[in-house]
């Protein structure tokens, strides 16, 4: 039974994939039933696993299991309660509590974190001294570290207009920006070529059998 | 002679299928040359004693197989090869899946490799950066059991483990938020404790300036390209190897794209010039 179910997994899948790559060809009804299945799936998975995986055990087992040493949950739990009093018109006011709640701590939390994590140690792994290194190359990448970080924020600085030997830092910051932007479409190219070749591992692999396991 | 601009972009979609397909049945075994960073990671679990205990977060879901799953995969197969105990955890819910697949394929290799003494799998949290914040002062009260609700106290891979004091590093295989953006704010700039892992190609770029003179991040392996070389690093090639060829040539077609259409794009603006001119 199990090796069966096996089976109808794979043929499922590999006939939703086809319906989906169907839509490169053209906008059509395999497409669009395989697109709603999805959305409705997902829907209903959430579901279920926000009660089992996120519900019951952080607050019905705690609760029903020692309520003296855990009946602090209880505010969190009043407080998604107060979240989904958003529903009623009436009262939805009710839920800006929790939402303000949501917003103050995770600025708090948020600021100290990228504060550290993003300005002052990024900063810091700057404050180099570019010409140590094992060799030439360790070197012209260590400069282009240095002057790249400090012409890219020259031309983000809006304060001063952008001309003479300020306009040529900011300059060479766009063309820095520029290569920056070049390597995020590369990954992201090879990101999406990534995931064709998963889906025809799996084609021709799980389904088909061609390939060697 | 210039190219017709308008031509049916099916085409495109047709000879990168066929680019990629082909390679997948027909391996042709191009090199692959590794990198610093994926040389980071290595070192980073090679150098660690036997016996350490270390984090693998899995914070992706079946969105991110292709790219994840095998260096996931390779990474966990390095850790039981040294005897590194494993200790998993999942900030997306999924993770936990992904995880227990690797596990279980990693079972006919590995079958000394006992549940709850060499590796065990903490399940999903969420909080993503408040869950990480909290495993510092204490991992019992983040995971008072596992994902199969066994007690900690049972768990012998466990004896000692307070927090992360007690992990030798964390290592988060990461398709966004939460994932190891994270895990490097809290575990290393916070308590100093080594951070590594691997990322989608998509988020490589904003993950890689983490990996600095600071240390943040302990190398970095960026899509499948980094899940092969560490596969090609641990001498155990598996499916970003057997993807590589297919990734080579289809980035090669769509270099030749690129190619044409900019020359394309010149022509015409010059034709366009010329009739201008005239």
């Amino acid at each position: 039974m199990v090796h069966f179910f096996n089976i109808l997994g794979i043929w499922l899948g590999a006939l939703f994939t086809f319906a989906i790559f169907s839509f490169l060809y053209k906008d059509n009804p395999f497409y669009k039933i395989a697109e709603q299945i999805f959305v409705g799936l997902s829907a209903g998975y959430w579901f279920v696993y926000t009660i089992y995986f996120i519900l019951i055990p952080n607050l019905f087992t705690p609760l029903t299991s020692d309520f003296s040493a855990n009946w602090i949950k209880l505010i969190p739990a009043a407080l998604g309660v107060m979240m989904l009093l958003r529903l009623i018109p009436s009262i939805d006011w009710i839920s800006r509590f929790p939402v303000a709640l949501i917003i103050g701590t995770t600025s708090g939390i948020y600021f100290l974190r990228y504060l550290k994590s993003d300005v002052i140690n990024q900063l810091t792994a700057t404050m180099i001294n570019p010409f140590t290194g094992g060799n030439w190359v360790v070197v012209i990448g260590q400069l282009l570290l240095v002057v790249g970080t400090i012409t890219g924020v020259i031309y983000f600085y809006f304060s001063k207009k952008h001309e003479g030997a300020f306009g040529v830092s900011a300059k060479i910051g766009i063309y820095f920006l520029m290569v920056s932007f070049g390597a995020a479409f590369g990954y992201t190219a090879m990101a999406r070529i990534s995931l064709l070749i998963g889906r025809l591992q799996f084609l021709l692999g799980d389904w088909l059998g061609i390939l060697s396991p | 002679m210039a190219i017709n601009k308008n031509i049916d972009r099916r085409w495109i979609f047709l000879l990168i299928f066929f680019c990629v397909a082909l390679p997948l049945i027909f391996i042709v075994g191009l090199p692959i040359e590794t990198t610093e960073n994926a040389r980071l990671v290595h070192d980073l679990v090679q150098n660690t004693p036997s016996g350490s205990t270390v984090i693998i977060s899995f914070d992706y879901d079946p969105g991110s197989k292709p790219e994840l799953h095998p260096m996931a995969k390779a990474v966990v197969k390095n850790c039981f090869q040294r005897d590194i105990k494993i200790m998993v955890t999942a900030l997306w819910p999924m993770g936990v899946q992904m995880a227990a697949d690797i596990f279980s394929q990693l079972e006919p290799e590995f079958p000394d490799k006992a549940y709850g003494i060499d590796y065990v799998n903490m399940g999903y949290k969420a909080g993503g950066m408040v869950t990480i914040q909290a495993m510092g002062k204490n991992f019992r009260e983040v995971f008072p059991s596992d994902v199969n609700g066994t007690p900690i106290k049972e768990l012998p891979i466990l004896n000692g483990v307070e927090n992360y004091n007690n992990i030798s590093f964390v290592c988060s295989f990461s398709a966004g938020d939460p994932g190891i953006k994270q895990w490097v704010q809290i575990v290393h700039d916070t308590y100093g404790k080594p951070v590594t892992g691997g990322v989608t190609g998509v988020s490589a770029p904003g993950i890689l300036p983490y990996v600095n003179e600071q240390k943040q991040l302990n190398g970095l392996l960026a899509g499948l390209k980094g899940a092969a070389e560490y596969e090609f690093l641990v001498k155990s090639p598996g499916t970003a190897t057997a993807g590589m060829d297919a990734q080579s040539l289809a980035h090669l077609l769509i270099i030749i794209f690129i190619a044409i259409g900019n020359i394309n794009y010149w022509r015409n603006k010059k034709n366009a010039a010329n009739a201008g001119g005239e």
